[in-house]
């Protein structure tokens, strides 16, 4: 359309603003890459050198080697992640569904309530979770990581979805109603099936919040090796002497490779998704 | 006929047993939730304020009534920790929301590639917090980071600078990791709010002769106006409780140059096990963030009002 249309000025401002943009996202893991495949002489190195003629995937190989337990704490990280977002989806949307089509006493009071949890990192509440968890004997089990996550995913997680359920029609449920199938079946067999795309981006985006912030809990919680995510598992890393910064950065770059890589297909999705949510008001 | 009538008749009995039981099963949908963040969010926020009245370590917890808030109010240090966290979320969430605004309008831009432009700047979003810190961490080493040796190299430097060594050019670069994690996330949301703008819109002012500056400042900007605001308090709220970024640069340091509320508390609780001075700085953060946020809330209303906005 004609309004689209750029100038060649306007198209070159466009792209070079982008550049700019993405070079600050990207700088960082250019750059961990770029030492990933630098040996370990020349990094430590001044004057800083971008090009080494030495460069080589070794790193690659070598960190499993240095780290036995590499593996496992990658598998930890997605693990962890993916049990917070299993277990809040199941929390998440029978509560999702409350708000968005019943009348019930209190509606929005405990809804104002739920939501100001967000201002409650876990990091306010450590003491007393930490003295809970304990009482519970859960401290340096994979619950300590997963069970904190998912409190604070709660909140978010229902008002997103709230705003997805509000917009299938009423008419479907009221036709079920009609023929006489109960609440309960109406939600399981009416109502989820039409919330699958719903229920994908709160999915996603429960899943980014919880694979994003394990750090914390599992610095506070766990100090069981094999158990740790890759966060707090780069950590062995750091020597003694001197740090591998070429294998550290390699082992993250690994590690995050194939949740990135399914982001990466699924982003088109999620911003979709994410104005679904949005224009509601 | 007959049939009919039998039809409405169950109809109204259907209705009347939904309405007889809805306030029940709405309630026992929400029981999971409530159970949860009953346990871990408010039974915590409350042991947190009765350890604040206690001298509590790993092993007592005798009560001492205010004497942990009147050390707390007393020292100097505390204000300079708040005046620096409250600084720390202005600067950073400004940034966010600037740079965040200024990526999404590029994203939204209709030229050819931006599909994978979207996709190349969530990274920072979906990896965890502390794997990109690493990463920023080595940019800013002085001797061997990119930073510092390009600064070299193009004379802005004399010699090799330690970005997270000093006081202030460590919180800077705190700031810089803080915007660089944040700003995804705040330009997708913008992004998905400009795509929801109805085109009729756009379509008018430019028939009638608005340049794109103009249909900027006047629809997409008060258009996407709800998402704004609401992303600056929930950004405002994440960045004041923002722990891993701060933590894993430089622990709070260099000489507490780093240090907000949430490291001090931190610290406080677990470098040292003075559990019952360390909730003390967890409620001092609860009262001052519910403090802004009801502020906030209260001038959004006033401003909402003033523009006749619902």
């Amino acid at each position: 359309m004609l309004m689209d249309r750029y100038s060649l000025l306007q198209k070159v401002g466009i792209y070079c603003g982008i550049a700019l943009f993405l070079l600050f996202i990207l700088l960082p893991f250019l750059e961990m890459f770029r030492t990933s495949l630098m040996p370990l002489s020349h990094l430590f190195h001044a004057p800083y050198e971008i090009w080494s003629d030495e460069m080589s995937f070794q790193a690659y190989h070598d960190m499993w080697v240095k780290v036995p337990l590499l593996g496992r704490y990658i598998w930890n990280s997605i693990f962890i992640a993916a049990m917070v977002t299993a277990i809040c989806m199941v929390i998440v949307t029978p509560a999702a569904y409350a708000y968005a089509r019943l009348e019930f006493p209190f509606k929005a009071q405990s809804l104002g309530l739920f939501l100001s949890v967000n201002m409650f990192a876990g990091a306010v509440l450590l003491i007393p979770l930490y003295r809970l968890l304990n009482t519970l004997h859960l401290l340096n089990t994979y619950w300590a990581m997963i069970v904190p996550g998912i409190a604070f995913l709660i909140p978010t997680g229902i008002w997103l979805l709230k705003g997805y359920l509000e917009k299938i029609p009423k008419e479907l449920e009221e036709a079920a109603y009609v023929d006489g199938a109960t609440r309960l079946y109406t939600l399981r067999r009416v109502v989820l099936p039409l919330a699958v795309p719903g229920l994908i981006v709160v999915g996603t985006s429960v899943f980014i919040g919880a694979y994003a912030q394990q750090y914390l809990f599992a610095i506070t919680f766990n100090q069981i090796d094999a158990l740790y995510p890759l966060p707090a598992g780069l950590n062995k890393f750091i020597g003694y002497q001197s740090v591998e910064w070429n294998q550290m950065m390699a082992a993250a770059l690994t590690g995050v490779l194939p949740v990135m890589l399914v982001f990466f297909f699924l982003q088109k999705y999620l911003v979709a998704g994410l104005t679904a949510g949005a224009v509601k008001e | 006929m007959a049939d009919i009538t039998a039809q409405t008749a169950t109809a109204v009995t259907t209705a009347s047993r939904k309405g007889l039981t809805e306030a029940w099963f709405a309630w026992a949908l929400i029981l999971p939730a409530v159970l949860f963040i009953g346990v871990i969010v408010a039974w915590p926020l409350v042991e947190t304020i009765r350890l604040s009245f206690t001298d509590a370590t790993l092993t007592k917890a005798n009560y001492i009534g205010l004497a942990n808030y009147q050390q707390l109010l007393s020292s100097p240090k505390f204000y300079d920790i708040v005046g620096r966290t409250f600084f720390w979320m202005f600067l950073s969430v400004s940034l966010k929301l600037i740079i965040g605004l200024i990526g999404a309008s590029l994203l939204a831009a209709a030229v050819p590639g931006r599909a994978l432009f979207r996709a190349l700047i969530m990274p920072p979003w979906v990896i965890p917090i502390a794997i990109g810190c690493i990463g920023w961490m080595w940019l800013y080493n002085g001797q061997f980071g990119f930073i510092s040796g390009m600064a070299q190299r193009f004379g802005l430097l004399d010699g090799p600078f330690e970005f997270l060594a000093y006081k202030n050019s460590a919180f800077y670069s705190a700031i810089v990791t803080d915007v660089w994690v944040g700003t995804p996330m705040v330009s997708l949301f913008f992004l998905a709010a400009m795509q929801g703008v109805s085109r009729d819109l756009y379509e008018a002012a430019w028939v009638d002769g608005a340049g794109r500056w103009y249909r900027f400042r006047r629809i997409t900007v008060p258009q996407i106006m709800p998402t704004i605001v609401s992303m600056a308090l929930l950004s405002a709220i994440w960045t004041f409780n923002s722990f891993d970024i701060i933590y894993v640069l430089t622990q709070g340091g260099p000489r507490g140059g780093t240090t907000t509320m949430i490291i001090d508390a931190y610290k406080t609780a677990f470098g040292n096990y003075n559990l019952g001075e360390g909730a003390t700085r967890a409620v001092a953060i609860v009262v001052l963030l519910s403090l802004f946020s009801l502020a906030y809330l209260r001038i959004l209303n006033r401003v909402n009002k003033h523009y006749g906005v619902k």
